[in-house]
């Protein structure tokens, strides 16, 4: 009954974690966005008019509904959405559909850091002919430049996360210190906070992929470049090492907690004010807001703390886009409904359920940036979440494996979080590994 | 969940030495107090839950972990709202989680009767290669037949359905190993002969014969059948894929990863009030079969 071939030994190697990168789409050519099929406007209308059954990936709560009130506009299209896990746990379910070639979705919602890797396997479709690169204008900067490595446009932005600082307002006032502006101020406020109160950190971290890849992207660093097969990964260029020496000095100071992100812990620590501080995308206020609801009134936002005092670069932290998969088999039905949920009347619908936007209209809105919050004490929080937006640094790069190279990030850089290990020697082991990695899987990596 | 039954260790005596018969059982320090170590180590997580199920949202991050919070007994609300959030999707994954265990417990157990039964009483060519594949299926965890049996299913057009749970679920090498033994002590060959000279024909005499007998036995892989159905999370985890069919373990993990999502709602409240829901069956389960299962501990100890 359980009988096991060595043949499905063979593949089960494949289809646990990421499959085979270049295996998987025959040796893989140098693709500039001239891939995929085209399908005109008229196509697109057509096919919501027929109708049909679409199948969606997504473990965002605000899809459901914007898919609930597109079937009331188009009668004849059904909509399914199905929540296959969350993040890293839907890829690895989404290779395993790809690998046993059944039940892949239509459609699936995939973070800007892994849609590289989905684009080069050819496993998502490229836009191009769609007329997707027309609609470049209609987002920001940063999640445009997400849904388009290697030149085709291979998805179109769900939403972004601009990055801003949180701060607990009540924690500085009450020991009198100034909310920072720049790096070196942040860390003299991380020493204030430690002197005036043992148990108040400035913020925590144990070490996470995510945020050590957007500072450095906001400090300037370009790690990593890729063109068509050839990737280059480097941590010692000037952005990657002014971030690395500035949290080397904030962990020899013990000036950072080592709660884990996103636990109950830390959730609690910021709502106690125990954690005064938090550095992350515009989409955080809803987890504020229903994670941490004794925080209520005393948390506010300010610009992400600058390298160079007057500056205002930012990077962009989180943030995903919606794609469609090459193996559908109705492409045009399922990119109507696609520019309809990121750039058409869906976007209001996913607005009013708490999801952050990705495009430029909404962002400059009057309205979107009048809104006032009342869990930041009434501040228009989106004022400085489009600010932040306008600003990210462009021309950031992601590995088409970087969803490999962000599950060996603990065991490497993130030694430096938990032992001696200085965080340069750290990302240098990073670097080592993830390009141990990439030539195993066929590019070629320096 | 686990829970630890300690048969009390009977010390050795010296050859020789005769000691004076006494009714009382003798008390041991060292025993009590290493199994009142296990016994704390069991329970506190138990006791956390139980009182954590009480609290809301605010009262989980300000107050204190193994104690209630001020003023805060929100344990009826809490059921509720864990029974009403996502349109009361929890009570289908409740009823999904029943349907694997009844059926792919309920099947895994009665196998298992009918091959140990077979096995222990039957001589037939091939006995000592099936005990050997037996043994050997034992030593496999599930776990790494999980992906093999992905890919198979998905080319039979099984994923995504609750066959691809039931099925797996049918097979427990390690139940049909105790059945096995079990049948080898519980049931005298004579027996079988004596029904078999009255004219009873085998299937009749299994059922008559056989199953009174391997009771408290069937109970034994009734439970762990049972608990290893119920705890299941890496299989569905990668076969199921609409929240539909998800069991309790898959939905609740993924309220919990609610929390690390863009926008998210962190309803840690209700994933600890689900959880205490989940386990609270599995403990009347234990207590309910306790008497037929302790009545096999000490099936043929004592030679009739």
């Amino acid at each position: 009954m359980m009988y096991t071939s060595r043949r499905n030994l063979l593949r089960l190697a494949g289809a646990v974690g990421v499959a085979s990168v270049l295996a998987a789409c025959g040796g893989g050519g140098d693709d500039s966005g001239t891939g995929g099929e085209t399908v005109s406007a008229d196509d697109v209308t057509k096919a919501l008019e027929e109708g049909g059954e679409l199948l969606i990936w997504s473990w965002d709560t605000t899809i459901k509904p914007t898919a609930d009130a597109f079937m009331a506009k188009y009668p004849k299209v059904k909509i399914e959405v199905v929540n296959a896990g969350t993040n890293a746990d839907q890829y690895v379910a989404l290779q395993n559909a790809l690998q046993a070639g059944k039940g892949v979705p239509d459609l699936a919602h995939i973070e800007y850091y892994a849609l590289s890797q989905f684009a080069l396997q050819k496993q998502v479709a490229d836009l191009t002919g769609f007329g997707a690169p027309a609609l470049k204008d209609k987002f920001a900067p940063g999640p445009w430049n997400g849904v388009t490595p290697n030149g085709g446009v291979f998805g179109l932005p769900l939403d972004s996360g601009p990055m801003v600082l949180y701060y607990n307002e009540e924690v500085f006032k009450k020991h009198n210190i100034a909310v920072p502006a720049t790096w070196d101020e942040y860390y003299e406020a991380a020493k204030k906070l430690r002197a005036a109160d043992p148990k108040v950190y400035i913020a925590s971290d144990s070490g996470d992929a995510g945020t050590t890849t957007s500072m450095i992207w906001q400090a300037g660093g370009k790690p990593y470049t890729v063109e068509g097969n050839n990737v280059t990964i480097n941590f010692a260029d000037a952005g990657a090492q002014k971030y690395a020496a500035l949290w080397q000095k904030m962990i020899d100071e013990k000036l950072l907690s080592n709660i884990s992100g996103w636990t109950d812990e830390w959730f609690q620590a910021l709502g106690n004010g125990t954690l005064a501080t938090l550095v992350v995308g515009a989409w955080m206020p809803s987890n504020l807001v229903s994670g941490a609801p004794n925080g209520a009134g005393k948390w506010r936002v300010a610009p992400m703390p600058q390298w160079e005092a007057g500056g205002t670069a930012t990077a962009e932290n989180g943030g995903s886009a919606m794609s469609v998969m090459e193996a559908s088999t109705r492409k045009a039905l399922g990119y109507g409904f696609l520019e309809y949920l990121t750039n058409g009347e869906g976007v209001k619908t996913r607005l009013d359920n708490g999801a952050f936007p990705a495009t430029t209209a909404d962002l400059n809105s009057p309205e979107f940036q009048a809104k006032e919050f009342e869990y930041f004490g009434g501040q228009k929080i989106n004022e400085l979440f489009a600010q932040s937006s306008a600003n990210v640094v462009p021309g950031w790069q992601y590995l088409p494996f970087q969803v490999y190279a962000n599950s060996i990030f603990k065991d490497t850089a993130g030694q430096a979080y938990i032992t001696p290990t200085k965080l340069a020697d750290g990302l240098k082991a990073w670097q080592d590994a993830s390009i141990k990695y990439g030539n195993e899987q066929g590019f070629t990596v320096k | 969940m686990t829970t630890l039954q300690d048969a009390p260790a009977q010390k050795k005596q010296a050859p020789g030495k005769v000691r004076k018969y006494s009714t009382r059982p003798r008390k041991s320090i060292t025993l009590t107090l290493a199994t009142g170590i296990i016994l704390l180590y069991s329970v506190v997580p138990l006791i956390w839950l139980v009182i954590n199920a009480t609290k809301s949202r605010e009262g989980l991050t300000d107050s204190f972990g193994l104690w209630f919070a001020d003023g805060e007994f929100l344990l009826w609300d809490n059921i509720v709202s864990t029974l009403t959030y996502n349109d009361g999707i929890f009570g289908r994954w409740f009823l999904n989680t029943l349907l694997y265990v009844v059926v792919g417990a309920g099947g895994a157990t009665f196998l298992a009767v009918l091959g140990g039964y077979g096995l222990a009483k039957f001589n037939f060519p091939g006995r000592g290669a099936v005990f050997a594949v037996v043994i050997g299926a034992v030593a496999v965890p599930g776990t790494a037949l999980a992906v093999p049996t992905f890919l198979m299913f998905s080319q039979m057009g099984l994923t995504d359905t609750p066959w691809a749970i039931i099925i797996p679920s049918l097979i427990s090498p390690f139940g049909l190993y105790l059945m096995w033994t079990f049948a080898n002590d519980a049931i005298p060959t004579e027996l079988l002969e004596a029904a078999r000279v009255d004219g009873s024909g085998e299937f009749r005499t299994f059922f008559q014969v056989g199953i009174p007998l391997l009771a408290p036995g069937i109970v034994t892989v009734l439970l762990f059948t049972t608990v290893a159905t119920w705890n299941n999370y890496f299989l569905p985890l990668i076969m199921l894929k609409d929240p539909d069919w998800y069991p309790l373990t898959l939905g609740l993990n993924a309220w919990n990863a609610q929390a690390t999502t863009n926008g998210g709602e962190v309803i840690f409240h209700l994933v600890i009030t689900g959880s205490l829901l989940m386990i609270i069956p599995l403990i009347a389960a234990f207590l309910l079969l306790q008497r037929y299962w302790q009545s096999g501990l000490a099936a043929g100890s004592v030679k009739e």
